[in-house]
Formats: structure tokens, C-alpha cells, sequence
């Protein structure tokens, strides 16, 4: 049958292009010739927006960023404004960011991985994933009110402390994930239409991906063993004991496994936190009118998505004269046409799905 | 004309076809509320439990629902063809039904009441030809849309129906090849009187059969000619309303035939378990019917576990299962069985 090149439009309303996405496909007989993607239906100005707020009520507004992982989009633009500040956090409030924006990694991370399931069929692992995510979830939301909008950190610390009966809610949450993640796992692992649909798809060398400036579980998936956690530690990450795992395969299958195995090791983070987190004082003395001198500064952290940074610049008032955001999943969708192209249109849903992008990041 | 011929040459065929249209009708109600109900139940959800009671009027509330809204046909569509093809999927698959027979025959006074509309001497080959009849809405439905997702999707359906109607077709072969007989009833009298089920004989068949039926309903893990994270809802997407549940309910009338005939060819029909072991004549207590449903629904419940475990297949890996394995497979299959059956 003559069933040449057609141009394919997914988006920005498709059940699988995670939010407002839209790809301009060229597809020849369901092969991909070339994936253009298409953004900003989520553009609401966040950074011009910043300018003309005070240090502290850009705070909540980052939440609104990654959606999925809001803890650390706070923690960021949080350690962004302290550096620049020169502001020496305490401890206590150091080990609870930790625990918060592990628990955020974790959350998010089984939200990517359900959501990447559910692309390519197997839709029980979506629910299964959200069942546990739900546990950390009502954590968020008896810390500090919000479940998905968390507003976790503030400048100079954490707003509140970890009591008891959070503490108990965390550790029941640890002990019940890991048999979810097993049945995830047992649902998918050696799964033969799932290594199928995943072995092999969308590879990408280190070589491109160090070039794209692709960061997270994808750069890792392809042996590339860079971890802000560890290469560059902040908010006392050189305290734990944890690993990065690292892949060689570089395709969809083993960013799913790097995720599951960063799972583990965000508990094994949390459980020590939970463990050596020190007495103290959990919010260090920052004035009501927050003026920062003239100058500039860029942090990046681990986020569950990739390296997540923010550039700071201030000009001695109490507003910053710029914000700029390095979001991961906007650097890490770029990679996408390379991973993409030559496989079927089957396999971009796939793909894109592990990528694990959230427009609201991509968008701002 | 007598009461007794107005009974038996009108009232009782009126009845029986009325019942041919309502049984698929009410299966397929009870699938679709088993359906939501076990996937959710397998996913820890609850489901539906608010219309009726446990929810088993939800399947109606759909209908009525969809029976009230607007019709869309697209500005670019081919309208005959796009208002034939959801009756043309539904009714190759409800006419189907007039040839599965749905029980034993039973003996009323001095009458002879047949559950099934027409005794075809090869009502094998009708009803697996009307099955096929059905694709025809499918692709007629992609094309006339007027629309990329659509056509892709109608494309996939073909040619998935065609690569498995060949192993359908081969393995189906073997049990006419015991039976030595194409119809329905025959079939399931010699599984009585053949002391097996063909299930048990020939299991090679029966698995072939299992899921060449699952791909040919277009049914999970196969369900990729309306996957939805790809191509949205596939070959029906531009359709709305009444029309849309056509094509809904016409999946569903066609998997009831599927696991009908899979009852039928390979688990003995309306027959209960051991038929000719005298210790169990008392499952024969239970009506033919009673089995024929419940064997029914086992498998009906089967292709709702499977659609709750598996990931989807990929196009090409779909292909290559049908013509890499099964069509070799099932044609081994009824080689080997017509060689031990000529040598013993």
C-alpha cells in the first residue's frame, strides 16, 4: 500500500504527551523520520513574575514548577538565595530538607515510572505506583498542608519540625514501599512485551547525551555516572551513605531500572536522616525584610527529574533583578528527536515517557 | 391455523430470535460491569458501586448516557460509510449468535425446544466468517473518518485481523478433523460421545485458538488498533455518541463469541465436567446452560485478568507472533495430529 510520509500531530491534547506537549511527527508507515516538539501552552511568565516579588514569596511559586517533585524546586531556589545570602543553615533543618526532598524523589520518581507503564500498556503498575506515592503524599500534607504544592522550605531552614507522629509516618511509609516497588518489579522486570517494548528503544550514547546536556536517571542510564548528590554534595549529602546507579544501556529499560534502584537508595538516605537527624534549632534567624546585597549566584541540585539550577542576580533591594531557571526536563525533552527517530511511533510514547518530563518545568 | 402450529411455527422462533439480540445484549452489560469491577478490584481500586446494586447498572447508565449525545459527523467524512460501519461491526457479530447454540436441546411435553436459532450443518464456517465480516466496519469506520489516528488505526486492525485468522483457521481444523463435522452441535455431541474434551486432546489448539481469539477482538495485550496512549482511541475516534457504543458493544458481543467458541470447540459445550465418568453424573443436575455460562465467564474473566497484568504488544512483535510462531506452530500442530490419527 502507498502510505507514504505522513505528518502526525500529537498534542497538545494526547492521552500520553504528560500535560500540554505537542510533537510535530513525520511518520512513514508508523516509522519516525523526524519528532519536532512544540511548547509554551503552559507559559505563565514564572520568571518575569519573580521580579517583582519579594526573596521569600518566590518560594511557593516554585512549587507550581515541576509539580511533581515540588520539594526540590523550593530546595533549589532556596540554596540558590542562601549562598548568595552567605546564610549558614542549621543542621536539624539541613537533615529534614533531606528527608523531605528524598521522600519528593521517591514520590516522583514512582509517579514517572507509573506514568511510563501506563504508555506502554501495562496500566495496573500506574496504580500500584500511585498507592505508595499516596503514603508520601499524606506525609507532605501533615507536615505542611500541601500535598502536591508542598511549600516544604523556606529561607534558612524548614518551616517546621519533624515530630513523632510524622517521624512514625515516615517510617511506616519505608517499610511498606519496598514491597510495592517489588511487585512493580515483578510485573515488569523479565516481563518479555515489556523488555520488548523498552530493550534497545531510544538509545543514546554518552557522548550525545553529555552533549545535549541530558541530566537525571537518563544520563545515568547511558554509564555516565554524574550525581549532584555526590560529585558536588550539598545540604550535607556527604553525611550518607547511599549509591548511584549506574547503567550502560542508555535506553528506556534502563532508565526504568536506574529509577527503581534510585528508589532504594532514597530510603536508605531517609532512614539514616531518620536515624543520626540532630538536635537543634530547624530555622536559622533571617530578617522579616530580606535585602540582599548586590551580586550573583547559580546553584544547581539533584532533582528527581536532573540537574536542576537556579541563576539569582540581585541589585540590593528586597526583589531580584533576574531569575533564571535551568530545569532539567526542558534540557533533557531536547534529546528526545534523537532517541526517537528510526523507531515506531509506538516506541515514542515509550521514550518520552522516560524521559519523564513535567511541562510545568519545561513551560515555566 | 391452530393454536399449536401458531405456538410453534411463530411464537417460539419470534421468541428465540428476540433472545438471540438479548443474550449478547445482557452478556455484554454483565462483562462490562465484571470488567471495571475486577480491574479495579486487581489494581485496588473500588469501581463502580453507586447505579444499582455493586454498580450493575452502570453499564445502562453508560448507555443512556451516550444515547443522549450528539451525534458528530465530521465536515471531511465520508457519511454512508461512516454511518455503515458501527452497524456493520455490531451486527456481523449479534448474527453470529444465531448460530451458537446456547444448550442442549430440551423436551417439553412432546415438543423439542432448540436453543439455537439456526442448526447450520456448517455453522463453524458461518460464524467464523461473520466474526471476519466485522473488520470490514473497522476499516470502512478508520477510512471514512477522515483522519490520521484513525487510519492508522484501521490499518493496524487489518492487517492483525488477517495474520490471525490464518492460525484460527488451522487450529480449528484439527477438532473439525475429530469431529468430522462443521457443526456447532455435532461438535459438542462427540466431545460427549469421544469420552474427551478436544481441549485436553489437543491443547496445542486450544492455547493457538486462546490467543489468536484474543487478537482477533482486538483485546489486550493485542489491543494495539485502539491503543490508547498512541493513537488516542484508534479507528473510533471521531465517533460520538450511540454510534461510539456501537462499536463498544460490538467488542464486547465479540468477545462473548470468542470465549463461546472457545467453550464450545475445546471444553465441551453445555456438557458438565467428566460427562461419561458415572461417579460425577450428578454435576448433570445443574442444567446444560448453567455450565455452557459458567465456563463462558471463565473466560471472560480471563481476558480481563490478562488486560490487568500485560503490557501492550508492539506492531511489529504482534506480526512476527502470528506468522513466526503460530502459523508454523499450528500448522506443525495439525500435521502431527493428522499422522497419529491415521497411525493409530
Amino acid at each position: 500500500m502507498a502510505f507514504k510520509e505522513i505528518e502526525l500531530n500529537m498534542g497538545p491534547q494526547h492521552p500520553s504527551t504528560h500535560g500540554v506537549l505537542r510533537l510535530k511527527l513525520t511518520v512513514d508507515n508508523e516509522v519516525v523520520l523526524s519528532i519536532e516538539p512544540v511548547i509554551g501552552y503552559l507559559h505563565r511568565g514564572m520568571e518575569k513574575l519573580w521580579e517583582s516579588l519579594t526573596y521569600p514569596q518566590i518560594v511557593p511559586l516554585t512549587d507550581r514548577l515541576d509539580y511533581l517533585a515540588a520539594v526540590s524546586n523550593n530546595l533549589a531556589y532556596v540554596l540558590a538565595v542562601e549562598k548568595l545570602m552567605g546564610l549558614e543553615v542549621p543542621k536539624r533543618a539541613r537533615y529534614i530538607r533531606v528527608i523531605l526532598t528524598e521522600l519528593q524523589r521517591l514520590a516522583s520518581h514512582l509517579a514517572g515510572v507509573g506514568f511510563m507503564a501506563n504508555d506502554v500498556g501495562a496500566m495496573s503498575v500506574l496504580l500500584y505506583s500511585f498507592q505508595s506515592r499516596e503514603g508520601i503524599l499524606d506525609i507532605f500534607e501533615n507536615y505542611s498542608g500541601g500535598r502536591l504544592t508542598v511549600h516544604g522550605i523556606r529561607i534558612g531552614g524548614v518551616p517546621f519540625d519533624l515530630d513523632k507522629k510524622l517521624t512514625a509516618m515516615i517510617r511506616k511509609s519505608l517499610a511498606e514501599i519496598p514491597d510495592k516497588i517489588q511487585d512493580i518489579e515483578g510485573l515488569l522486570n523479565e516481563n518479555r512485551i515489556w523488555k520488548h517494548r523498552t530493550r534497545g528503544i531510544g538509545v543514546i550514547s554518552p557522548e550525545e547525551a553529555f552533549a545535549l546536556g541530558l541530566t537525571g536517571p537518563a544520563l545515568r542510564a547511558t554509564g555516565f555516572a554524574w550525581d549532584i548528590r555526590k560529585n558536588i554534595p550539598y545540604c550535607s549529602y556527604e553525611d550518607f551513605d547511599f549509591e548511584i546507579p549506574v547503567l550502560k544501556g542508555g535506553d528506556v529499560y534502563d532508565r526504568y531500572l536506574v529509577r527503581m534502584e534510585e528508589m532504594r537508595q532514597s530510603m536508605r538516605i531517609v532512614e539514616q536522616a531518620l536515624e543520626k537527624l540532630p538536635p537543634g534549632d530547624f530555622q536559622a534567624k533571617v530578617p522579616r525584610s530580606l535585602k540582599i546585597p548586590p551580586g550573583e549566584v547559580f546553584h544547581t541540585i539533584e532533582s528527581p527529574k536532573g540537574e536542576l539550577g537556579f541563576y539569582i542576580k540581585s541589585n540590593g533591594t528586597d526583589k531580584p533583578e533576574r531569575v533564571k531557571m535551568k530545569s532539567p526536563s526542558f534540557i533533557n525533552l531536547q534529546s528526545l528527536e534523537l532517541m526517537a527517530k528510526g523507531n515506531l511511533f509506538s516506541d515514542v510514547v515509550g521514550i518520552l515517557g522516560s524521559l519523564d518530563i513535567v511541562l510545568g518545568e519545561i513551560d515555566k | 391455523m391452530t393454536a399449536e402450529t401458531l405456538v410453534f411455527e411463530l411464537l417460539i422462533p419470534v421468541a428465540k430470535i428476540i433472545a438471540v439480540i438479548l443474550y449478547p445484549m445482557i452478556m455484554v452489560i454483565v462483562m462490562i460491569w465484571l470488567e471495571r469491577r475486577v480491574v479495579a478490584w486487581i489494581q485496588g481500586r473500588v469501581g463502580p458501586n453507586r447505579v444499582g446494586f455493586q454498580g450493575i447498572l452502570q453499564p445502562i447508565a453508560d448507555a443512556l448516557k451516550l444515547f443522549f449525545k450528539e451525534d458528530i459527523i465530521q465536515r471531511e467524512a465520508d457519511t454512508f460509510l461512516f454511518n455503515i460501519s458501527p452497524l456493520l461491526v455490531m451486527f456481523s457479530s449479534l448474527l453470529a449468535f444465531c448460530f451458537v447454540p446456547l444448550g442442549e436441546s430440551f423436551q417439553i411435553g412432546g415438543y423439542t425446544l432448540n436453543l439455537w436459532v439456526a442448526a447450520s450443518p456448517v455453522g463453524l464456517l458461518l460464524v467464523l466468517g461473520l466474526s471476519a465480516v466485522g473488520v470490514f466496519g473497522i476499516i470502512f469506520g478508520g477510512w471514512a473518518s477522515n483522519s490520521k489516528y484513525p487510519l492508522m488505526g484501521a490499518l493496524r486492525s487489518v492487517v492483525q485481523v488477517l495474520s490471525y485468522e490464518i492460525p484460527i483457521g488451522l487450529t480449528v481444523l484439527t477438532v473439525v478433523f475429530f469431529s468430522r463435522s462443521i457443526d456447532l452441535v455435532e461438535i459438542v455431541n462427540h466431545q460427549q460421545h469421544g469420552k474427551v474434551w478436544f481441549g485436553f486432546l489437543l491443547p496445542v489448539s486450544f492455547v493457538v485458538f486462546w490467543i489468536s481469539g484474543i487478537a482477533e477482538t482486538n483485546r489486550a495485550p493485542f489491543d494495539l488498533p485502539e491503543a490508547e496512549s498512541e493513537l488516542v482511541a484508534g479507528y473510533h475516534t471521531e465517533y460520538s455518541g450511540m454510534k461510539f457504543a456501537y462499536f463498544y458493544i460490538a467488542e464486547y458481543v465479540h468477545m462473548v463469541l470468542v470465549s463461546s467458541l472457545v467453550v464450545i470447540l475445546f471444553f465441551g459445550g453445555w456438557l458438565p465436567p467428566f460427562p461419561n465418568i458415572k461417579f460425577f453424573s450428578f454435576l448433570r443436575v445443574i442444567p446444560g446452560f448453567v455450565w455452557y455460562l459458567i465456563k463462558i465467564m471463565f473466560f471472560l474473566y480471563v481476558y480481563v485478568w490478562i488486560r490487568a497484568t500485560l503490557p501492550r504488544y508492539r506492531f511489529d512483535a504482534l506480526i512476527k507472533l502470528a506468522w513466526k510462531w503460530l502459523v508454523p506452530l499450528s500448522l506443525a500442530n495439525f500435521l502431527v495430529v493428522v499422522a497419529v490419527k491415521y497411525l493409530l
